[in-house]
Formats: structure tokens, sequence, C-alpha cells
């Protein structure tokens, strides 16, 4: 027979189940969940988050659990899917961060006690703000569960966007991760409006953003023919024509790609969004999204444009450090905390861009690389931010959460324990030391210097100590005020104190033993060329 | 390795003050006086095993892929420091058994825990051997201290104690790049390593070391506090109960006087040589300021905070004569100067306590109400302006005579310093103490001179001044080998004298 129709013959493309599972374990369960949504009415309506909530459990735990068996199986380093993912250390890395903080984030999604049976998301999300289905939806207790099949489309989306191995890929993978954030940033219970205002925004930069990046995808295309990262730095490597096109695509590919980090100039969404989101959702794209643009802007400049450093390094350093006085001084001025939180992230994203500048790969004596720099204050910064967005929707008024500073006075009075857990997370992001921020710093920093930008590590620590600033007023604002008469602490599930335990531990265990995770970390630092 | 007697002795406090945290009623502060007398104890028995000869160090890899070591160790110096922590801690502990826990305050079951996880990070300080390790507990320290004073201190503490981190966290983190530095300078030197005794191997000159030794020596005067950046001190001291200034000034103070031995010219001497006459002359200037801003300060924990500036400025320049006899006489001060500041803040505080405020004018004629408070205070004075026979006075000499070896100007005019303590150690004592009675401010000590705990707290802080007043061979023979292991650091021998003493 195939001798018959020797021109209609197809390839079958070889899939590696095995090092793929956990990406279609995630997909598969959001599929499933899709179905859920649309088979369980009726009566067995009541159950679907339930049933939600364990495919979601379930499918990040499996997945975990196959990432670190696979890792330790083929010990990283090869090409799947006819090569468009890249399994090497520092996708194996990235993927058990990105699970790892995609479960507690997703955790939070399911509080429901706290708002007296409603989780943060609201009932119809298509229903009109302040209209009658509104009401309606609310008083019966209706649920948007799409939430949990979305969150693993995303997840699934962020993890091929880590390991890509060609432009493309890299590109659909950006689209799967952000269109479900777009939708779900809309999809706040209380102000309504404002969130529905940060996911048009969210939606209408990102689009743009996403054109610079295909545009940069398309003009490299044209420099080396080739999508494939290691084709590109062949290309970069041995130039037949002029570098007009690579600079281009560079640029172009680059402002996509910081825009998802959010790096300043790039990162006036940010406030707005993590601002309007409903605060678990915040939490995920806090963490996850950044740790997923940072993985995937490595890869690409790392990998395939390695060559050019010396062209991009210095315009990295001058970002960094753009980035760092302006989202530290920007947090200065909030009154918000989710607003300040936002941009203390936009801080730290400069922080971590340091690492990126220094773009040391194959150091002596066995210290980390850039690579494991970033990953390890991805992990510190992570701890804290889950741990500090789930303390935001615990604090609470009548109106459900106080994001105004001064309602947070006093806090420390009124329940000392939820306090002290903020204090430790905010003193993590100032860096202080036995928390993992400290750790995280210091790597980071360390990391620039290498690269020989020590003058950004003197303007680095320097936007510490501002930076320090913001956090210590908060805990200020708790500890040293009389309390605030509105505001209380709510009364939560699990849901809520796991990834605030969690987040506390780890930051310690950060702090004191970073062994733990610096070891593997940096037996994970390089990429694979 | 044998058994770690240091990590034990600094997480004795530590786990006794995360202990403290869970809710217990009135045990909770006889388990905290448990655990400081605990810790004494096995400060003694370090103390007695170092001098017996035994090797205390400890060193287990901790980061290894920074080459960061669990490295501790006891010089000279080092074993100073530690028992002076010791030994305040449960002093301190005892004079705030009743004064914390106020209306307004936090608990005092706090307090204690809060201390005791200060001494624990302390004493690490004062052993580590690793750059990395050094910088984590010294950073630390900051976070009970802040909480100590926000949560037990006067009306303005919120300020004065976010002043306070942000003066150390500036100076930490200046500190940090060097730190980082270091690693840098050592990792292309071949293997990345933060072992203080490695780091010796590590070329550590030229222009990178001066920088990198810059980045240290502004955290170190930051902690000091040295002019001009010593403004928080004051503010902090002022807002403070009285035992978290002892502990502040006489103990986390120390640390940078401390820092500046053991690493700046401990891990570069070139540079340190390069910046000593700059030091030298920014000592004379805080040891003159420091004196002044005491003689005009209205407040007396202000005038003693100030006390304490002029105080590390003698300390200071004689680390930087860099002879033998100056860096002893410095060490010892550095003892010294905790037993004579923690009278002082708590001879201080006792009126504070029953007059309700520090203000030097509120007082007038207490010694004829109060003669055992108004003794304390005399003793405590005293002390603060170096008089013979209390240990501040052989410690300040022999910075002096040091001194004036290498910059007899400076050494000149730093007695300045001595002439203008006391004024302000007499003014401390005459406007409260002489004078005719003033009934409104007696009213408070009419019948309430100190009580038997008060009166016992202050008979160990007292002995020692007295013990090493007339005997300091213990307390100098003890640190005589680091000032002449930094002399041999700093490749400088002792100035020749210009007559030869009879032999």
């Amino acid at each position: 027979m195939t001798s018959l129709l020797p021109l209609y013959q197809i390839t079958v493309p070889t899939l590696e189940f095995r090092q793929l599972a956990p990406v279609l374990l995630l997909f598969g369960a959001a599929c499933v969940g899709v179905l859920v949504d649309a088979l369980m009415l009726g009566r067995s309506r009541r159950f679907r988050s339930e049933v939600q909530m364990g495919l979601v459990l379930g499918s990040i735990v499996a997945a975990l659990v196959y990432t670190v068996y696979n890792w330790r199986v083929s010990g990283g380093g090869e090409l799947v899917a006819m090569g468009a993912l890249m399994l090497d250390g520092p996708t194996y890395l990235m993927w058990s961060l990105l699970l790892f903080f995609g479960l507690l984030a997703v955790m939070l999604f399911k509080e429901e006690k706290l708002g007296g049976g409603a989780n943060a998301f609201a009932s119809s999300a298509a229903a009109i703000p302040g209209s009658v289905d509104e009401a309606e939806a609310d008083r019966y207790r209706l649920e948007q569960t799409e939430i949990f099949p979305l969150t693993l489309f995303s997840l699934t989306g962020m993890m091929v966007f880590v390991a890509a191995n060609d432009l493309l890929t890299l590109f659909v993978a950006l689209e799967v991760f952000s269109l479900p954030l777009y939708l779900m940033c809309g999809m706040a219970r209380r102000r309504r409006l404002l969130s529905q205002e940060a996911a048009l925004k969210y939606f209408l930069l990102g689009a743009f953003s996403s054109a610079f990046f295909l545009f940069g995808v398309a003009l490299l295309y044209g420099y080396a023919g080739a999508f494939d990262l290691r084709a590109i730095d062949a290309a970069v490597s041995n130039p037949v024509y002029g570098r007009g096109l690579l600079y281009a695509g560079l640029a172009m590919l680059g402002m996509g790609l910081l825009f998802k980090i959010g790096i300043v100039p790039f990162a006036n969404w940010i406030p707005d969004v993590y601002m309007g989101a409903p605060t678990p959702l915040t939490g995920l794209m806090a963490i996850c999204t950044k740790l997923a643009a940072f993985g995937a802007t490595m890869r690409v400049f790392f990998v395939a444009l390695g060559g050019e450093a010396w062209t991009w390094q210095p315009i990295f350093a001058v970002l960094s450090l753009l980035t760092m006085v302006v989202g530290s001084v920007m947090a200065l001025t909030q009154h918000d905390v989710k607003r300040m939180l936002a941009y203390s992230s936009i801080a730290h994203a400069g922080f971590i861009l340091t690492a990126i500048t220094g773009a040391n790969q194959n150091v002596p004596g066995g210290q980390p690389t850039a690579v494991s720099s970033a990953m390890f204050y991805l992990a510190a910064y992570g701890l804290a931010t889950v741990g500090a967005f789930a303390v935001v929707t615990l604090v609470r008024n009548a109106a459900g959460e106080e994001n105004d500073m001064a309602g947070w006075s006093g806090l420390a009075a009124k329940n000392p324990w939820v306090a002290g857990a903020m204090a430790l997370f905010l003193l993590s992001m100032a860096g202080i030391p036995l928390t993992g921020g400290f750790m995280g710093k210091w790597m980071v920093f360390s990391s620039a210097w290498f690269g020989g930008y020590w003058w950004l590590v003197v303007a680095g620590v320097l936007t510490s100590l501002v930076a320090a600033f913001i956090y210590l007023r908060l805990i200020v604002t708790m500890f040293g005020q009389a309390p605030a008469r509105t505001t209380f602490v709510g009364d939560a599930s699990y849901w809520t104190w796991i990834p605030i335990i969690v987040g506390a531990l780890g930051t310690v265990v950060l702090g004191v033993a970073p062994d733990l995770v610096l070891g593997p970390a940096t037996m994970l630092g390089s990429f694979l060329r | 390795m044998t058994f770690p007697w240091l990590t034990i002795l600094g997480l004795v406090p530590l786990v006794g003050g995360l202990l403290l945290f869970l809710p217990m009623r009135e045990a909770s502060k006889w388990l905290g006086m448990f655990f400081a007398l605990l810790t004494l104890g096995f400060g003694i028995g370090v103390a007695v095993m170092y001098t017996g000869g035994a090797d205390l160090s400890v060193q287990v890899p901790w980061i290894r892929p920074l080459g960061a070591y669990w490295a501790l160790g006891l010089d000279g110096m080092g074993l100073a420091m530690v028992m002076l922590t010791v030994i305040l801690t449960p002093i301190v502990l005892l004079v705030e058994w009743r004064s914390s826990g106020l209306a307004g305050r936090w608990s005092s079951q706090a307090f204690f825990a809060l201390v005791l996880i200060l001494e624990g990070l302390s004493v690490f300080v004062f052993t580590a051997n690793d750059v990395l390790l050094f910088y984590l507990f010294f950073e630390a320290t900051l976070i009970p201290m802040y909480f100590l004073i926000v949560g037990y201190g006067g009306p303005k503490a919120g300020r004065a104690a976010l002043k306070f981190l942000l003066f150390s966290l500036a100076g930490g983190l200046i500190m940090l790049a060097s730190v980082i530095g270091v690693f840098v300078v050592s990792a292309s030197a071949g293997r990345p390593t933060y072992l203080l005794s490695e780091l010796a191997a590590v070329p550590l000159g030229g222009d990178v070391g001066r920088w990198l030794m810059l980045g240290f020596l502004i955290a170190f005067i930051v902690k000091a506090p040295m002019v001009p950046v010593h403004t928080w001190l004051p503010d902090a001291a002022e807002q403070a109960t009285p035992g978290s200034a002892t502990l502040l000034v006489g103990v986390l103070d120390k640390i940078g006087t401390f820092g500046m031995i053991k690493f700046c010219i401990g891990l570069f001497p070139e540079a340190s040589r390069w910046v000593a006459p700059a030091m030298v002359v920014l000592a004379l200037v805080s040891i003159v300021w420091g004196a002044l801003a005491a003689i005009g300060s209205k407040n007396m924990m202000r005038l003693v905070s100030y006390t304490s500036v002029s105080h590390f400025g003698f300390m200071v320049l004689g680390i930087y004569a860099f002879t033998t006899t100056s860096l002893s006489g410095s060490m010892f001060y550095m003892l010294n100067h905790g037993f004579s500041t923690a009278a002082l803040f708590l001879a201080v505080g006792y009126l504070v306590s029953r007059r309700g405020t520090a203000d030097i004018d509120a007082f007038g004629g207490i010694q004829k109400v109060a003669p055992v408070a108004a003794g304390m205070l005399m003793v405590a004075a005293l002390s603060s302006l170096s008089l013979p026979g209390m240990a501040t006075f052989p410690s300040e000499f022999m910075v002096m005579s040091g001194a004036f070896g290498r910059y007899p100007v400076i050494a000149g005019l730093s007695t300045l310093g001595m002439v203008l303590s006391a004024v302000y150690a007499l003014r401390l004592y005459r406007r409260p103490m002489t004078g005719p009675v003033n009934q409104e401010a007696a009213a408070p000590f009419e019948g309430r001179d100190l009580n038997v705990v008060e009166r016992f707290a202050m008979v160990p802080i007292i002995g020692a001044l007295l013990l090493f007043g007339f005997y300091p061979q213990p307390a100098v023979k003890l640190v005589e080998p680091t000032a002449q292991a930094v002399m041999q650091r700093v490749q400088l021998a002792d100035p020749a004298p210009a007559v030869e003493g009879v032999k």
C-alpha cells in the first residue's frame, strides 16, 4: 500500500510520551475539566468544583512526580517531540517550580470559607455588573468552575513555553498560557468593573506585545532561515548577510518577552492588572507568569542569541537599572497593598534581570550560573509572594478584602500569627538574611558581578534599600500602629492556610539551608545547546 | 572535629527564644531566665575550655556551591565579646522583669523571647569565621532589635526604630556588595570560598581590595556609630527601654569595631593601612563631637548614647593606630564599655522608671531622697569619665599611649575627649542629684529607693568594672594575642620608643 501512495506519505511524528507526560497530564486533565463542566448538570452541579479541584490537584501532583522521575531517569538533555521541545536541566528545574507554585496558587482558588461560601471569582462572569442576572447568579450560588481547566491550560502553556526549542512553538505556547489569564483577570467577584478594566488592558497590551513578538520571530527567521534556536545560534556565529535583520528581530522579540516579565518600560500593565484581578489569580500571575517568561527569555537569549551577548548585555543592564529604580520608587508611593506588591514585583523583575545581564553560563569552580541564580531568586520570591497574596485575601472588612494600607494598621494586635507570617514574607522580599530572599539577592548580584557588571550590583544594593523601606513601612503599619477598627482577619479554610504555611516554612528553609535547593539548581543550571 | 560547643552556645538562647513564642503564662519569664542562665553557664564553660587551650572551632560545609561554611571559632577578642553578651543578657532580663509588659506595650514574654534570640544571633556574629555566615547574622540581629524598640519603646519608637533599621540596612547592603565582590575575586582565583582562613591566601590587594574594604568599613562605621552617621543611635536609645538600649549599645554596636578588626583588617591588611590616617581623623572627630553633643543633651538617655559615640571614637583610634598596645586597649575597651554603658543605662533607667521621663531638668536633689540610686549613677558616671580604678581607665590610657607612638598630635588632641567627659559625666550627676530637693521630682522616689532586684542587677556590672580597673591583666592577656595577630597581618611593627626604659 505504501508504495502506491508515495506522494501522500506523511511521517508519523514520534512523540516521547514518557518525557512529555507532565505536559500531557495537565492538558488531559484540562480537557476532562471542560467535559466535567459540560456534563455535570442538574443535581450533580453542586459537586463540580470539588471534582475540578480534584482534577487540578491530581494532575499537578502527578506531573510534578513525573517531572522529577524523568529527570532522575534521563538526567536532562534531549530533544523531544520532533525537536520542538528541549528537555534539559533548566527545563526540569522550571517545570518543577512552575508545578509547585501552580499547586500552591491554585489552592487559593478553592477558598470558599472566607467569603461565606463563595470564592474570589464572579459567580457568573458574563452577567453585567450590578444587573439582575448577577444578583440571581449570586442567589443561586452559581460558580464559574471554568477557572480550574483554564488554569490548567495556562500552566500547560507555561511548561511548553520554557521548554520550547523553536520560535514558533514559543509563540504558540505564549498564546496558550496568556489567553486564559486575560480571561480570568476579568472574573473578580468584588470590584468587578475594575477587574474587567484590568482584563481589557491586559488583553490589549498583551495582544500588542504578541504582535511585536511575532514580528521579531519573522525577522529572525528572515535572518537565520530557521526557527530552531540552535540554528539561529549557528547563523549568528557565522553570519552570511548583514546584521540589520538580526538586530531588529532581537529587539522585537525582546520587547515581547520583556513585556511578559514586566520590565520597565514594558511594565505599565502590571499594577492595574495585579490590582484588578482576583487576588488568588494575582498570586498565580505574579509567580508563574514571571517564572515562565524569565525562563523563555533566558533560553532565547542564551541559546539562540548568546553569540550576540555583547550587544544585548548593556541594554539589559540599563533596563534592569531602570526597572529596579522605577519599581522601587513607584512602590513607595502606593497606599494599596496589592498595588504596592505589584510595583514591588516590577522591582524584583529588575533584580532578576541583573543575573541575566551577567549571562554567566559555565563558570569556574561550580558556582551558580545565571539560570540557577534567577531560578533560585524566583523560588524565594515565589514562596514569599504566594504567601503574601494569601494573607492579602485574609485581611478583610465588611465589603470584602481590605487592600488599603490604612486598614492594615495594628494587624499584629488582632492576629499576631498572620501579621508575623506577612512580616516574614515582606522581610524575605526585602532581602533580610535568614530568609530565602536574601540568598536570592546574593545569587543574582553575584551572577551580575561575574559578568563584569559590578556597577549594576552597587546600583542594585542601593535600590534594595529603597525597596526595603517599602516593606518595612507595611511592617511598621502592622506592628507599630493602633489597630484599625473596621478590619478583621477572616476565618479561612486549609486552602488558604496551606500556601501561607508552606510559604513561611519554605522562606525560612531557603534562607537557612539554601543548599537543599541550590544543590540541584546548580546542577541543572546550564542550557543544552 | 570535637563537640560543637560554640554551636550549642548560640543555639541554646535561640531555641529558648523560639520556645517562648509558644503560649504560656507565668512560667515564661522564669523559663526565659533559665535559658539566659543556661547560656551563661555554657559561656563560662567555653571560656574555661578556651583558656585551657582547647580548640573549639567548627567547620562544616554549609552552602557548597558558594564555598560557604558553618565555621565558628574563637579568638581572644571573640571570647571577650561572647562573655560580654552572655553576662549582660540575664542582667537585662532581670532589670526588665517588671518594667516590660506595661500598658501599651507588648507582652513581657515576647520581650524575653526577642532578647534571647538577639543573644543567640550575637553569639554567632562574634564567633563566625566565614564571611557569609557573619554577614547573615550581622543583618539578622537587626530584626529582634527592631521589634524590641518598636514594641516596648516610647511614643516615637516607630520612627526611631525605622531610622535605626534603615541606617543599619544601608550600611549592610553596601557591605553585601563587598561580600559578593570577595566571592567573585576568590572564585576567579580558583575555588570560591568564604572561609576567613582560606581568604587570607586570596589576593585582595590593589584597587579592588580598597573598594571592597570600603564596603565593609562603611557598614561598620554606621554600626559602631561614628560621626557623621551616628544620628540613629541617640534616637533609638532615647526611645528604647534601658534594657534594650544596653543591648543595642553595649553589644550590637561592638559588632562595628569587632568587624573592623576581624574583617576589614583581617581580609584587607593593605587597604586598611591605606585608610588608617583617614580613620584616625574620623575617630578624633567622633571623640570630640560625641562629647560635645553629650554635654548639650537635655535627655539622659540621649546623653548616654552620645558618650558612647565618643568612646567608640577612642576604640577606632586604638584600632587604626596599629600598635599592639592601642589595639589591645581598644579590645579591652570594647569589653569595658559594654559594662560601663550598661551601668549608665540601667542607672538612668531606674530614675526614668520612677519619674516617667529622662529629661535632666525634671530632676533635682534626688540624692537626698534616694541615696542608693544616686550612688549607682555616680559610679556609672565615673566609669564613663574613665576614673582611675574603673576598668575604663586602663583601656583608654592604653589606647592613647599606644596611639601616641604613631600619631602624637591626634593622640594629644584626643585627650580633649577625656576632659570633656568630665564635664558631661558631672553634668549628668549634678543636675538631677544635687541641689535643693525638687518636690515634684522627688515625690516618686520617696521611700522607693532601689529595691533588692535592682541593686542585685548592678552588682556584677560594677564588680566587673572595679575588678578590671584594679586588675586588668586577665582581660588584657586575653585580647593581646588578637592584637599581635593583627599587627602581623598588617605587617607593621610597633614604633620604636624614643627613650628606652631601664632594663
